[in-house]
């Protein structure tokens, strides 16, 4: 017989080490990662629509209360019900099912998301992001990785033993960094993909098998975890898309099983000891697989993918969480998850964007419809109106730190709330490449890029992030301040210009007066001064009156001789001394063509420009 | 031969009267430097003055001669009187200068306020801007002192009525002064009367006494005269007259590296120029 043992396959053997991972009881997974303080409870996970609801995965806690997969959601909850009264009785304080149900309890109703204690409905969109987070673990490791299943990942570690250690280290930091992740996952290295993989299946925690010793290890293994190998093959190569064939595969595995039980076979020890001609005569070319399988003999190239560098969460709720607070809670957690993924693939995020359901009620609409024997058959359709709403962080430089994404997403919806209670989150980060920028030794210090973020997202908060004003009256008096970053806004049929407060100004190619942009502050401290010129005397600085004032000036002789401005009484008084005219004009092929009349002029101790233009007297500022 | 005992980075007792000279910074101001020796760093200054004194030129020259040397500045504008023309031509970078606009006649932008009054649970996270231009200076400049990192942060209260600034307590000067000692940020404020009593290292108040013979041009027949028109003054033509600068006098109010009491002779004079003026004296 065939038996892998010989010297030659050891040497072939040893060249090649892949690791399966394998996250048991994935939709429980999916649910604790969003949710840790789950893993100290009885939880169990249902899925399908009422009445049909049933239980899909149980952890040990739950399954300790009588509570198995099959059962409808109602049994479950009258296990975990009845043991938590069971506890109770007997006086010892069991923390597993010390929590009552949330509906008496809306704090921790806020805190879980609004869910009921112990039932969580499984949600695709935490599977995914497990999965994805799965992936991302894989990556850090290894260029080379199989998406086998949602909940099964392999990856080639041949060549990596000097960047990473021996295997059983490297296993165990693959298991740490599922952990991180938020995943409680069976790590196994063995020498080809399917030895690892049902290792993976077979035994909880970190398993190695060394080459040669396949078969040895896995003889103890029931036969079921090869029908479901099979099976995620099938997946992986049908590209983790379920189809048709599948379910009949299903169903041959089954009854494989079913004849291999009739005969006696429990384990793949007593699967792989059956002659081969003979397997290959009654079970045909599958059973022949299965029990190569069972050998640890079978040898299959990798199916690799690279995961593309999405990075998401998402979370529905129960129950719209109506303040910020429990939304903080939830935003914590999955920035939390977010950032250990990108960590995984050492990567940073340049942007964080939040996506917000809002649950805005029911919308009646009345539809009005032809009138038919004197009665209009108008009817009111109700329905649950929701909207989205997004803020996005963009963040100058790239980042990785969770509680910063998380302050700056707490001041800037504090800022801009949504409006309304929030049913569903969704947080996806733009990766980039990290920082490696190393600042000089003698360069002058600068704010660093996190806390300065902070600080202006504070900042922003106490004077406000933009101002608007008509776009009327900007043009009225002559300003077109900022107006390469003017945003018009359709609000109410009105224009408007946005002007942002806080910032770094940059001046704008034109002769308009006063004509800059606010661009976003940054730290610029490695570039170097872009400025070469220096002025060997002081200049007389202009300080702007924003918006300037309108002002009555008496004309003698052609000339200012008294300025009168309402808005600033101080302003007013005789003129003792004036220059000007200074006539200017611009942009006369738009519509936005202007012309001013600029005049110097004393009024008391003070200088002051003043200006004119189609709409009368401004005055623009005060020289100091 | 130092004491074995001793150890480094503590001040001896017999030493404690000595007060650390603070490292200064140079005002770009050849005048004006010799006359302070520079701002201190981790101090509070206060330049004060009339309107068209002279206080946004040396402002400007400050923040041009930090961020020539690569530090960041920031400017919180009470009255958002600030114009980048005349700091870019002044020699300030300007993408090394944080603005911080506060004006109480522009609020925060953003939509959904009716909805965020029929759901009073996230209307009541919304935070307008905060009171009056004022209270905003105050906290976003306890805010920059806060997050460190800046070279310069400068509080520009010129445009608060004299009658408006003294409102600041002076709980908030103690804060200031704490927030940035032993910091390499120079803190500046310019106001038209010093308000931070003892908190300030450096006061320095400017004026513009002889302004008269700057404000002329060399048209003018007579450059000394008064500021009021002249029968020969109005001989000349108003477009023949140029504002060529201000003749800028400094008077230094406390020095706190110099004892309590700044030396009588604590003066100093200088020019400043227009932009439009060019290189030439403004003195005939």
């Amino acid at each position: 017989m065939g038996w892998p043992g010989k010297a030659e396959s050891l040497i072939a053997e040893s060249l090649f080490m892949f690791a399966a991972i394998y996250v048991p009881d994935f939709p429980l997974e999916a649910v604790a990662r969003a949710e840790p303080e789950l893993r100290e409870q009885a939880v169990a996970v249902v899925e399908g629509t009422p009445p049909l609801v049933h239980v899909v995965a149980v952890n040990e806690r739950a399954a300790q209360a009588g509570v198995e997969p099959g059962m409808t959601k109602l049994q479950a909850e009258e296990r975990l019900a009845a043991s938590q009264s069971s506890s109770e009785l007997s006086g010892r304080k069991d923390p597993t099912l010390s929590r009552p149900n949330t509906l008496s309890r809306p704090k921790e109703r806020r805190e879980n998301g609004g869910a009921t204690a112990g039932i969580r409905q499984r949600s695709a969109q935490r599977e995914a992001a497990a999965h994805a987070a799965l992936l991302d673990c894989a990556c850090g490791f290894s260029p080379r990785v199989e998406d086998t299943a949602p909940d099964t990942v392999l990856l080639d570690l041949a060549g990596l033993e000097r960047i990473f250690g021996p295997p059983a280290k490297m296993a165990r930091d693959v298991a740490r960094r599922c952990s991180e992740l938020g995943l409680e996952a069976n790590v196994a290295v063995a020498s080809n993909p399917d030895a690892a993989l049902l290792a993976a299946r077979g035994f909880p925690g970190v398993t190695v098998i060394p080459p040669g010793e396949q078969a040895e290890r896995l003889g103890g293994l029931p036969v079921d975890v090869l029908a479901q190998s099979m099976v995620d093959g099938r997946w992986s190569m049908a590209g983790g898309q379920e189809n048709r064939q599948s379910a009949i595969d299903n169903r041959q595995f089954l009854e494989l099983l079913d004849t291999l039980d009739r005969w006696g076979i429990r384990n793949l020890r007593a699967l792989a000891a059956l002659p081969e001609v003979a397997v290959t005569e009654r079970l045909g070319q599958d059973g022949l697989r299965w029990q190569r399988l069972a050998r640890g003999a079978t040898s299959r190239p990798l199916v690799a993918i690279e995961p593309p560098l999405a990075f998401e969460e998402a979370i529905e709720l129960d129950y719209p969480a109506g303040e910020l607070e429990p939304l903080s809670f939830l935003l914590n957690r999955m920035l939390e998850q977010l950032c250990a993924r990108l960590a995984a693939r050492v990567l940073a995020a340049s942007e964080v964007r939040v996506r917000l359901m809002l649950d805005c009620g029911i919308a009646e609409v009345q539809n009005c419809g032809i009138e038919h024997r004197g009665e209009s058959n108008s009817a009111i359709r109700r329905f649950r109106n929701s909207a989205i709403h997004e803020r996005t962080l963009r963040l100058p430089v790239p980042m990785l730190d969770a509680k910063v994404f998380l302050k700056l997403l707490q001041l800037d919806l504090q800022a801009n709330p949504p409006g309304a209670p929030v049913t569903k989150v969704w947080l996806s980060a733009t990766p980039a490449e990290p920082r490696r920028a190393q600042d000089g030794l003698f360069l002058p210090a600068a704010p660093q890029a996190e806390r300065l973020e902070v600080t202006l997202a504070k900042i922003k908060r106490v004077v406000g992030a933009t101002a608007s004003k008509s776009m009327v009256e900007s043009m009225a008096s002559g300003q077109s301040s900022a107006a390469g970053q003017e945003k018009q806004r359709a609000a109410s049929g009105t224009q408007e210009v946005v002007e942002e407060l806080v910032g770094s100004p940059e001046l704008l190619d034109t002769h308009r007066p006063d004509g800059f942009t606010m661009k976003k502050f940054m730290s610029a401290n490695a570039a170097p001064s872009s400025i070469d010129y220096r002025p060997s005397t002081p200049i007389t600085a202009l300080r702007l009156f924003r918006p300037p004032p309108a002002a009555a000036v008496a004309l003698r002789d052609g000339r200012p001789a008294r300025l009168t401005c309402p808005e600033r009484p101080a302003l007013a008084g005789a003129v003792t001394w004036c220059a000007g005219p200074w006539r200017s004009s611009g942009e006369w092929w738009s519509e936005q063509a202007w012309w001013r009349e600029e005049w110097d002029v004393a009024v008391g101790e003070a200088l002051y420009r003043i200006y004119r233009d189609t709409t009368g007297w401004f005055v623009e500022g005060s020289y100091d | 031969m130092s004491s074995p005992l001793a150890i480094r980075g503590v001040v001896p007792a017999s030493r404690l009267g000595e007060r650390p000279v603070a490292p200064t910074v140079s005002t770009g101001i050849a005048e004006l430097d010799a006359l302070t020796g520079g701002l201190p760093r981790g101090g509070l200054s206060e330049i004060c003055g009339p309107v068209s004194s002279g206080r946004t030129s040396v402002l400007l020259a400050l923040m041009a001669e930090m961020t020539r040397r690569g530090e960041v500045c920031a400017l919180v504008d009470t009255g958002d009187s600030f114009d980048p023309h005349s700091a870019e031509t002044a020699g300030v970078e300007l993408r090394r200068v944080l603005w911080v606009r506060c004006s109480k006649s522009k609020s925060a932008a953003g939509g959904r306020r009716s909805t965020a009054i029929r759901y009073p649970a996230f209307a009541a996270d919304r935070r307008q801007p905060a009171g009056d231009c004022l209270e905003q200076a105050l906290k976003a400049t306890d805010l920059l002192l806060q997050g460190g990192g800046f070279g310069l942060v400068v509080m520009d209260l010129a445009d608060i009525p004299p009658e408006t600034a003294p409102r600041v307590p002076l709980t908030s000067w103690f804060r200031f002064r704490r927030a940035v000692e032993n910091t390499p940020t120079v803190l500046l404020v310019l106001e038209q009367e010093p308000h931070a009593k003892s908190c300030a290292s450096l006061v320095v108040k400017l004026s513009a006494v002889s302004r008269r013979s700057s404000v002329f041009s060399r048209q003018d027949s007579n450059p000394q005269s008064a500021i009021s028109i002249q029968p020969d003054e109005i001989a000349v033509p108003a477009h023949a007259r140029v504002l060529r600068g201000l003749e800028i006098h400094a008077e230094v109010l406390r020095d706190r590296s110099q004892g309590k009491k700044p030396p009588r002779s604590a003066k100093a004079c200088w020019e400043s120029r227009a932009a439009w003026a060019g290189r030439e004296k403004l003195k005939a």
